[in-house]
């Protein structure tokens, strides 16, 4: 049929055609209110909804858990002064199961149904990546809260405007990780390494990253074998048996949460750890270090969270509070990177005068400076150039079974991780 | 692939010995599990979903009796015990009003319980994981043989895998229940109209599997981490041994369950990053060319 002949049997066509562009419009609008219902929610001065996306169900609930309970810390606070202009903050949890999909449907459903217009994005690396994309096309204020993958802000590509980084980023860690064990390697002339890693983003960057700067401070490092688990699987005895083939010096792993207590509850049963240097990122847990039951002597670990890194009252204040709040769990590495994310959105907040504009907030918290009891002086940045964070306490150091759980703690400077992170960037274009 | 890494580890004793017993204890604690699955397939006709939640609470029933106790026997018994309560209170109640349903009734059925339990478990006990620990008996240093390493509990969780799996079979093949719970595989109707009650027979063989699931989970306690939702990956896996194995049929659990332990023990050596591919390549193979399983009868 001719658009003629369409016309003449459909007199009113012209004036449909008016009407459906009327529909356009408004759905248009609809949608844009829908996705943006800060303008909404600005006028009728109800609660500032914050929407967490993360796992809450599972092996991996913890990541959860500690995340809500860590920026609670802070939206308490804020909530007991009677909240910023006159708004009180609400915080809205759903669940993602740690599935990227998921994670942007819920996003998404938090910000369209909950009428949430600020996401403190606790969710895992692998969801990560997807959020932020979400991010750039909806302009929300956005605050990645667990991901630790140094790409996801250190790429220029996947830059998105309104995303920041609360989280210690993966590269820090491994320069200093890298620089602790270099020197303790050097001392003990033990060079032959394994590495095990959980097998995802987080798992296969940091230890390429550690591995790497391992060697740029201890040339004669080298990596003889690697071990790639998948992520909660529920044994980990070829791991163990897989290194003791190897037969190396010293052991890097990034395993975390219950993985790594399984791996060392498995190891002991080997004897693993008697003849090897262990290096582990996460061992320094409070979650991990109070249930591994015989831990072994002279483990090395990041120190994560601990109350007595760095050893400041602000640091115990937080520690004595967290764990009176909170009964249930330990405080973790994850509680520290969300009460952090969050303070970073309640001081911008503060001053944008409870404006919860993405474009407004990204431009306060670009560069901006907050006190904090996580910070090597008291203090964290949000680096301008890449919204990450920067300063906070990267320490490593001997575990011990028995409160603070760790000694001979190392503090990387951040004059070196900072020169040495401008090479990194450079060697991978990300400058 | 690291097929040369593979080959020298077949020229070297202690590599043959480490792995080979590293290989028999995932082997033998999928049997416990798998062998539930199977068991309760074969002769209820459910594809129990939820047999990885079993396997978990049995490993935090046994985690609660431990503490207080520190007798690894009672923990073991209390979670094999209490799982096997549990199974029959699930069956009786839940698993018999889908009998003869749509499978995916059934997987509704299970996949609800997986989730109700995982809650109740973080009721319970938490969100944080947990560890047993080592009984004081197996804190030792391992055994070593022709160079290898074998850790004395590992060496008991197969002789006690071994001897669970052993009364398993003598129960299904030599006394009368046996008898019964093969011949209500078969024909229920028959054996209904022969005077015995199908509805306590099959809530038994239901607990039974879910005693073999719980046992498991107990047993492994001291080497696994406790967390909600724990049981999901040992279900997936307890799957792929009943494919592989023969739906139905125990000594094809066995078999299977060893085969995949090998694989994976072996695999990690000389397939490290194509291990779980493997179980999996398998799996399909025997699909496309044994689709009953390697032991099972016809395909139903």
């Amino acid at each position: 049929m001719s658009r003629e002949t369409s016309m003449k049997i459909h007199g009113t066509q012209p004036a449909r055609a008016i009407r459906r562009r009327g529909f356009i419009q408004g759905a248009a609008v609809g949608a844009a209110s829908l996705a943006m219902p800060n303008i909404v929610a600005a006028q009728n001065k109800g609660p500032i909804k914050i929407g967490m996306p993360s796992v809450f169900s599972g092996v991996f609930a913890l990541l959860g858990q500690s995340s809500s309970a860590g920026a609670r810390m802070e939206i308490d606070k804020v909530n007991a002064a009677g909240g910023i202009n006159g708004r009180k903050l609400e915080l809205i949890t759903r669940d993602s199961k740690g599935k990227p999909d998921e994670a942007t449907k819920v996003v998404r459903d938090l910000i369209s149904s909950d009428g949430c217009e600020i996401i403190l994005n606790a969710e895992t690396s692998a969801s990560a990546f997807a959020v932020q994309e979400l991010i750039r096309e909806l302009g929300v204020l956005c605050i990645h809260t667990n991901s630790e993958v140094s790409s996801l802000t250190a790429n220029p590509k996947i830059h998105a405007p309104t995303c920041f980084r609360s989280a210690r980023q993966g590269i820090h860690d491994s320069i200093g990780g890298g620089q602790y064990a270099a020197g303790i390697v050097s001392k003990k002339n033990l060079f032959k390494f394994v590495t095990a890693a959980p097998d995802y983003a987080y798992g296969r960057e940091i230890t390429a990253s550690f591995v790497e700067y391992a060697k740029i401070f201890e040339p004669r490092i080298e990596v003889i074998d690697q071990a790639w688990p998948k992520l909660f699987q529920p044994d980990f005895t070829e791991v163990v048996t897989k290194i003791i083939q190897a037969k190396p010096q010293a052991l890097y792993t990034t395993l975390f949460a219950g993985d790594l207590v399984a791996l060392i509850d498995q190891g002991l049963l080997y004897g693993l750890f008697d003849k090897i240097e262990t290096f582990s990122v996460n061992l320094g847990d409070y979650a991990v270090l109070t249930q591994v039951k015989q831990l072994p002597a002279g483990l090395h670990s990041g120190t994560r969270y601990n109350r007595i890194v760095p050893n400041t009252p602000a640091n115990e204040a937080f520690y004595t509070d967290y764990t009176k709040k909170n009964t249930d769990h330990k405080v973790s590495n994850w509680s520290w990177e969300n009460a952090t994310g969050a303070k970073f959105m309640i001081d911008a907040l503060k001053k944008n005068d409870g404006n919860t504009d993405g474009k407004k907030l990204a431009a306060i918290i670009k560069g901006m400076t907050i006190e904090s009891p996580f910070g090597v002086d008291g203090t964290l940045t949000m680096r301008a150039s890449d919204h990450t964070v920067i300063n906070y306490v990267v320490g490593y150091g001997v575990t011990v079974p028995k409160d603070p759980y760790i000694k001979d703690v190392f503090t990387a400077s951040w004059g070196s991780i900072l020169e040495h992170e401008t090479d990194w960037k450079k060697r991978n274009n990300f400058g | 692939m690291k097929l040369e890494a593979l080959f020298a580890c077949f020229g070297q004793m202690s590599c043959v010995v480490t792995q080979s017993t590293s290989a028999l204890i995932i082997g033998m604690l999928l049997f416990l599990v798998a062998s539930g699955v199977t068991l309760i397939f074969g002769v209820l006709n459910v594809v129990n979903f939820a047999h990885g939640t079993l396997y978990m609470l049995g490993a935090y029933i046994a985690y609660t009796v431990y503490q207080p106790t520190e007798s690894y026997f009672l923990a073991v018994v209390a979670g094999a015990i209490g799982v096997g309560i549990f199974g029959v209170l699930f069956e009786r109640f839940l698993i018999s009003k889908v009998y003869g349903q749509d499978v995916l009734m059934q997987l509704l059925v299970c996949y609800g319980v997986v989730l109700i339990m995982d809650d109740v478990v973080k009721i319970v006990w938490g969100v944080d994981f947990m560890k047993m620990g080592m009984p004081a008996a197996f804190r030792l240093p391992p055994i070593r043989l022709g160079g290898g390493l074998i850790p004395p509990f590992y060496l008991f969780l197969i002789v006690i895998s071994a001897l669970i799996g052993l009364g398993l079979w003598y129960v299904i093949t030599r006394t009368r229940y046996g008898k019964m719970v093969r011949a209500a595989a078969v024909n229920p109707a028959m054996v209904s109209a022969l005077g015995i009650r199908t509805p306590l027979l099959f809530a038994s063989v239901f607990g039974l599997g879910a005693v073999l699931a719980g046992a498991a989970g107990a047993l492994a306690a001291p080497v696994r981490a406790l967390t909600p939702g724990m049981g999901f990956s040992i279900v997936i896996e307890s799957f792929i041994v009943t494919v592989i194995g023969g739906m139905g049929s125990i000594g094809g659990a066995l078999a299977a369950a060893i085969l995949l332990g090998f694989v994976r023990s072996f695999g990690s050596v000389g397939f490290p990053l194509f291990t779980d591919g493997l179980m999996f390549l398998i799996m399909g193979l025997v699909l496309i060319f044994k689709p009953a399983g390697l032991f099972g009868g016809k395909a139903r």
